[in-house]
């Protein structure tokens, strides 16, 4: 049988190195919409936080301090967005988009002296005797710290959307602004603070790529990572379980069909390779034409706010 | 009066752009510069171009340059500029150039490794890749222990299908037992990629990689996981010191400085210029140590036979996958035929993409 050099169990490991970059990024746009923002720059804080991580992690010589690096880089494009967003009240779309720009440009320059460079080693998690369990072991219990990290943090917005104060405040902000003003809460410190915790999720997910995945840093080596997690989030109605399983499915796709290839199957992977893409473009023109309504977006997702209206 | 002279001179200027003092040359990249691979490849060559000429030339470059409308776009915007002389250096930009072509008559184009001309004013380029292939298939079918060669390609075009086509036949030459194992990744550039292709090729028993994407993650990759690999377009030995055993770095600038020199003498006119080891386009990397001694004499050995027209990669007996003849024996495979090569030749088990 063709397929018997196919491993499942290292299938199963390889999807969720796949997908971890795009559900880091996810579930932090998640969280930006589910406040009333859609910030279309998520390539953008992907891209700078791969190249602050791996900046910061050569000079340290830690990777965990790198992924902090990663972290704030990221948080600092994102302040960016939100002072013309929310302060300078420009448009979104058009803000996001420029983000994305500015990012890949800027992380150009500052990379410039780190390409060729072979980061410090982000260690495998030792899990012990739950890494000999047949078959399990192998395909759950040999990775890094940072997938099950954000497996955990799926499950923390998970709960802090539907169970904390402050997740229901985010999302009547979201949902209606002009309640949420009117109820005393303030919308724009909620929005900015979602649009920083967007900001770190997806420098993370950026990291991981130059950090673990790749592991080296090469100009614009995000190749449209984040606008696939943006696509996940609609394409998961804003519900972060469904975020990950979605991630989960990009990534099986993308690991599934290389080995299939590798294997010598025959399989059209030309409409493989576009269908993120294709998804992506169709999904942005729903939210785009007002339509996200019947998806569950919430309400407010893309308004401006201003106190006085 | 007077602006019917100015209308005159300008129109002489305009009409005369080889004659001014500095001759503006635009290049389009499809990656970033910083790629290390395909694209740092051609930005060696335009900046081998600017130090022969000095101030003689000035030279502008766009990267991350899209097939299609944004193609298009840079090249007009170059071309409005007054740029004389662009360097559109990928295989997809084929019909934007004709496009923006049929539109500046007076603005010289040089389109790498394509194939459509439809102007007097457009020049295509390419390297023999294909040479070079057979270097890498040769040692990789020596070196590899498990028999089997992990090859990362990008689209299935004809220079990427005739490096396969090379790489195999060669290697089978020295090692009957070997086996391809191909991943398509539709992208010339995407390290994440990439590095799964890489990493899935290894865990399906693949101890050398070949690659022609332009990334160098497949090198990293290979490095961590101990086994062997071949840069692509550059020497990429800094990525992985004990994997890489080499690569066919790609040499542009002679040919640049070439065309720009025609251009400022006035004797530029459309060509289609395939070059290879003869003409120094393409070169391997420094062997790897870890090469032996008695097949690094054989690889140059193989360079050498190719450079001076004595031995020519695809040389009969030769059937395609099916099984069917191509060539007979000691036939040798005209231009025509690798230019638009479409199958695998027999051996290769992996089906042909269509």
């Amino acid at each position: 049988m063709i397929l018997g050099s196919i491993n499942p169990a290292v299938l199963l490991a390889a999807l969720m190195v796949a997908a971890t970059p795009i559900l880091l990024a996810a579930i932090g746009e998640l969280v930006v919409e589910k406040a009333g923002v859609l910030n279309l720059g998520v390539e953008g804080m992907m891209i700078m936080g791969a190249c602050v991580g791996f900046i910061v992690a050569v000079n340290t010589g830690s990777p965990i301090i790198g992924f902090f690096g990663a972290a704030l880089g990221g948080v600092a494009l994102s302040l960016l967005f939100a002072l013309l967003t929310q302060a300078l009240m420009t448009n979104q779309v058009a803000s996001g988009l420029a983000l994305t720009l500015f990012g890949l440009g800027l992380t150009a320059l500052l990379g410039q002296r780190y390409v060729g460079i072979t980061p410090p080693r982000t260690p495998k998690l030792d899990l012990g005797p739950l890494s000999d369990i047949p078959f399990l072991g192998r395909a759950l219990f040999t990775h890094d710290i940072v997938v099950y990290l954000t497996i955990a943090l799926v499950g923390a917005v998970w709960w802090f959307l539907k169970y904390s104060r402050a997740g229901m405040i985010l999302r009547a902000v979201g949902e209606n602004h002009d309640a949420a003003h009117a109820l005393g809460y303030h919308v724009k410190r909620v929005r900015v603070l979602a649009i920083m915790f967007g900001g770190a999720c997806a420098g993370l997910g950026g990291a991981y790529l130059s950090l673990i995945r790749v592991p080296q840093w090469t100009e614009g080596m995000t190749v449209g990572a984040g606008w696939i997690a943006l696509a996940l989030v609609v394409f998961a109605s804003w519900r972060p379980w469904r975020a990950m399983a979605g991630a989960y499915l990009f990534g099986g796709v993308v690991v599934l069909q290389l080995n299939l290839q590798a294997a010598g199957v025959r399989i059209p992977v030309e409409y493989l390779s576009m269908s993120p893409y294709l998804i992506t473009i169709l999904v942005l023109v729903i939210i785009s034409s007002g339509k996200g309504r019947s998806l569950n977006a919430p309400g407010s997702l893309n308004k401006p706010f201003h106190a006085s209206s | 009066m007077k602006k019917l002279l100015t209308a005159a001179v300008l129109s002489a200027a305009l009409a005369t752009p080889a004659l001014a003092d500095t001759t503006k040359v635009g290049f389009i990249y499809i990656g970033p510069v910083g790629d290390f691979g395909w694209t740092a490849g051609h930005d060696r060559a335009r900046q081998e171009l600017q130090d022969h000429f000095g101030d003689a030339v000035e030279t502008s470059i766009v990267e991350n340059v899209d097939y299609g409308a944004d193609a298009e776009r840079v090249m007009t915007q170059m071309a409005l500029s007054g740029t004389d002389m662009i360097f559109a250096a990928s295989f997809g930009y084929g019909p934007d150039v004709n496009a923006v072509a049929g539109r500046f008559p007076d603005v010289a184009f040089q389109h790498a490794t394509g194939y459509i001309q439809e102007h007097d004013n457009i020049s295509l380029f390419d390297a023999r890749f294909y040479e070079g292939r057979a270097v890498l298939g040769h040692i990789a079918g020596k070196m590899t222990e498990t028999n089997t060669i992990g090859y990362i390609a990008s689209y299935p075009i004809p220079a990427v299908v005739s490096g396969i086509n090379s790489a195999y036949l060669h290697a089978k030459a020295v090692n009957p037992d070997v086996n391809f194992r191909i991943i398509w990744t539709y992208s010339w550039f995407d390290p994440a990629l990439e590095a799964d292709a890489a990493e899935t090729l290894i865990e399906q028993g693949a101890d050398v990689i070949m690659q022609h994407t332009d990334s160098t993650a497949a090198v990293r990759v290979a490095e961590d996981a101990g086994v062997m690999a071949f840069g692509q377009a550059s020497d990429m030995v800094e990525f992985g010191p004990n994997a890489h055993l080499s690569a066919i770095v790609d040499r542009w600038a002679p040919y640049y400085i070439s065309r720009v020199q025609a251009l400022k003498d006035g004797t530029w006119e459309a060509q289609n210029s395939w070059m290879g080891f003869a003409e120094g386009i393409i070169e391997m990397a420094p062997w790897n140590d870890r090469i032996p001694a008695e097949l690094q004499e054989e690889a140059d050995g193989l360079i050498a036979a190719i450079a001076a027209g004595e031995y020519h990669p695809f040389t009969g007996p030769i059937n395609r996958q099916d099984g069917t003849p191509w060539l007979a024996d000691g036939e040798v495979a005209d231009d025509g035929a690798l230019a638009t090569m479409d199958f695998f030749v027999e051996g290769i088990t992996a089906e042909f993409p269509n």
